[in-house]
């Protein structure tokens, strides 16, 4: 996220993190471990468990889909290092940003 | 150790389970080194450099939230209560949550403290400031030693590890991700958390669902267990309440839980108003706690949902729920625990795992963080070193972390002797937050109100609470379930507001120079109104998302009565 200097702190550093990024590169990893343990580490027992549901392969495939709509959030509305709004910053500038996890 | 530790709950992780929890705490460190860049100053620290947007303060929001004690402590009430256990999150949480956003967040952003106890100085004198200081941080001390110890024994229960190693490995990984990246760091595995919570709980939910017939499996099985309909709805929820009338229940769920509990806890504890401070305008501020609601109404389905299902789907804990016997050698704090095993295959259940260590992770860094802010901020250097230079205080804010986490391994032992989890908590709760929710709101509305009613107040509401819990451990008064809790926490706004009304009639108010940003009545509604609100889009307008969110809850609260 745009870190701007709001706070009267003095000048600092703008990093341009961005943790949906961060939260996309988790997912996917999990997802694509988690579907390859559904297409073959999923035995007969698991699946009677599950009433015959592989739960793995449905999650895997739920978190690499959460993944990319994080990676295309991030494409559509990237962070912007550099605003010039340093006080009167209103949030326009993310735009969106809070739609997606309703 | 009688919390988790009797059943027979060693979870079969394999190799790619571990691989799993592995790299999720790559993950976690990796924020915590990634964030030690934007810290150059003390403010970025201890509130982020005032810099986050909305979604992320509003996820850290209620993630900070979602600890050991939420997912352990709301499964178990789950299965022990049935759905009136959604009152801690529809009635117990949102309304209070929006009433912030609403409210008090221009109070708190606006007048630029950085820290609730701050508040209380500007607002009244120091005595105020030093109550409410010092039992925060002792409350947070405490409630970080609660989830540290749950957290070793989870540990220990699902993969064989011993408690210290496990406390100690897991304190190190707190401890280092805080001391380098301070606030930003918390809030942004947080987030990472409230994501990995939700991908473990919600399959979860699923398959537990469908192997119990769906929802109206759910209800049928559990009115034929209870022989009642009272755990299948969440009104009156009178065995949650502790009281045989139903309209006692209603009265003491609206007002003990969802007005003096619940207001006290979500508008005036800094953890969770820490994170509304650390965003980056007025309006991600008043948004954050609204944003948050929304998910928040939603969380119970994946918590409290499980936890029911637990109680008639594992064989041992419906037999428990009957019996209440010991010889089942589980209980109801086990729920999810228990649930996890009998369903989920090698793959999710390292992803369940993770997502427990998550939590439980993220709470104790969530009271670890803003300890060492009222810490640093409010007593050490308001009080103990004085007029140092910046970069000092941001290295007492790296030394308190660390003590902070020490102090929390020693108050792990405090947790272990109480059973149940939320009881334990409540009683927390009311002792410290009912009487500052009195006091808030009164000072913030009430511009005589005096320095002097403020420490008063306080103090005799703080007292009134433990008197109630002296009475009821003495069997003087007595009330199952919460029912203790909502009367503490009532008797302690009561009482404060007396008794600060009666100081104010005899001493001082302040000069209403000094109460100006911070008293409703003479704040300028500029500074109330954020004028950009105009340009924003329908979803960034605070009170409108807060309607919303209003009229949602009231929807689940008639879908589900």
């Amino acid at each position: 996220m745009s870190t701007t200097d709001n706070s009267g702190g003095g000048p600092r550093r703008t990093s341009v993190f961005d943790i949906r990024v961060v939260i996309a590169s988790l997912l996917g990893l999990f997802g694509v471990i988690i579907l390859f343990m559904g297409f073959f580490g999923t035995s007969d027992a698991d699946l009677e468990r599950a009433d015959g549901t592989n739960l793995n392969l449905w999650t895997g495939a739920g978190l690499l889909v959460a993944a990319a709509v994080f990676v295309v959030w991030g494409q559509l509305r990237p962070v912007r290092p550099d605003e010039e709004a340093p006080e009167e910053d209103t949030g326009d500038q993310h735009t969106g940003d809070d739609t997606e996890q309703r | 150790m009688t919390v988790l530790a009797q059943a027979d709950l060693r979870l079969d992780a394999g190799f790619w389970d571990y691989t799993l929890i592995a790299i999720y705490f790559v993950f976690v460190l990796g924020i915590g080194l990634m964030a030690r860049y934007a810290v150059s100053n003390s403010l970025d620290f201890f509130l982020s450099g005032r810099s986050l947007p909305a979604w992320v303060t509003g996820l850290a929001f209620i993630s900070a939230n979602l600890g050991a004690i939420e997912i352990i402590g709301m499964s178990a009430n789950g299965a022990q209560y049935g759905m009136p256990t959604m009152h801690y999150f529809w009635i117990g949480a949102v309304p209070a949550m929006l009433f912030l956003g609403v409210v008090m967040m221009p109070f708190y952003y606006g007048s630029k403290v950085r820290s609730v106890p701050e508040f209380m100085l500007r607002r009244f004198s120091s005595p105020a400031h030093l109550v409410n200081a010092i039992s925060f941080a002792l409350a947070q001390v405490l409630i970080a030693g609660i989830n540290l110890y749950l957290l070793a024994t989870l540990v220990n229960v699902l993969l064989g590890w011993p408690i210290t190693v496990s406390v100690v490995v897991a304190a190190a990984i707190v401890l280092s991700y805080i001391t380098l990246g301070g606030l930003s760091a918390a809030i942004y595995n947080e987030v990472l958390q409230f994501f990995v919570i939700v991908a473990a709980l919600f399959p979860l939910t699923m398959v537990a669902l469908q192997r119990v017939g769906g929802w109206d499996g759910l209800v049928s099985r559990i009115e034929q267990q209870t022989g009642s309909g009272a755990q299948t709805g969440a009104w009156p929820g009178s065995e949650l309440a502790g009281f045989d009338s139903s309209v006692l229940s209603v009265i003491g769920i609206v007002f003990g839980l969802g007005f003096v509990l619940s207001f006290g806890y979500w508008t005036t504890n800094f953890v969770e108003v820490q994170r509304a401070m650390a965003s980056k305008s007025m309006s991600s501020a008043r948004r954050t706690p609204i944003i948050g609601a929304f998910p928040k109404m939603f969380i119970p389905f994946i918590v409290v949902i499980p936890g029911m299902i637990a109680g008639v789907l594992v064989p041992e804990l419906a037999r428990y729920k009957q019996t209440q016997s010991a010889q089942t050698g589980v209980d109801y704090n086990d729920a999810l625990l228990l649930l996890i095993r009998d369903l989920l295959p090698n793959g999710m259940l390292g992803l369940a795992i993770s997502g427990l260590l998550a939590s439980f992770m993220a709470g104790m860094a969530a009271n670890v963080s803003s300890f060492n802010t009222v810490f640093s901020y409010d007593i050490w250097q308001r009080y103990v070193v004085k007029d140092r230079d910046d970069a000092y205080y941001l290295r007492v804010g790296r030394v308190v972390t660390v003590l902070a986490t020490v102090a929390a391994i020693g108050t792990a032992a405090i947790a272990a002797t109480y059973s149940n989890l939320m009881d334990y908590l409540q009683q927390l709760f009311s002792f410290f937050n009912a009487p500052l929710f009195a006091t808030f709101i009164l000072g913030m509305f009430w511009k005589r109100m005096t320095p002097a009613a403020g420490w008063t107040g306080l103090v005799a509401g703080t007292l009134a609470a433990v008197t109630v819990f002296i009475m009821s451990e003495t069997g003087l008064v007595g009330l199952p379930g919460q029912g203790t809790a909502f009367v503490a926490a009532g008797a302690a706004f009561v009482v404060d507001i007396a008794v600060s009304v009666a100081v104010t009639a005899v001493t001082a108010p302040k000069a209403e120079a000094e109460l100006v940003g911070l008293v409703y009545s003479l704040t300028p509604r500029e500074s109330f109104y954020d004028p950009r609100d105009e340009g924003q889009a329908w979803y960034q307008r605070p009170t409108l998302m807060a309607g919303i969110a209003l009229a949602l809850i009231i929807i689940l609260n008639v879908a589900f009565a």
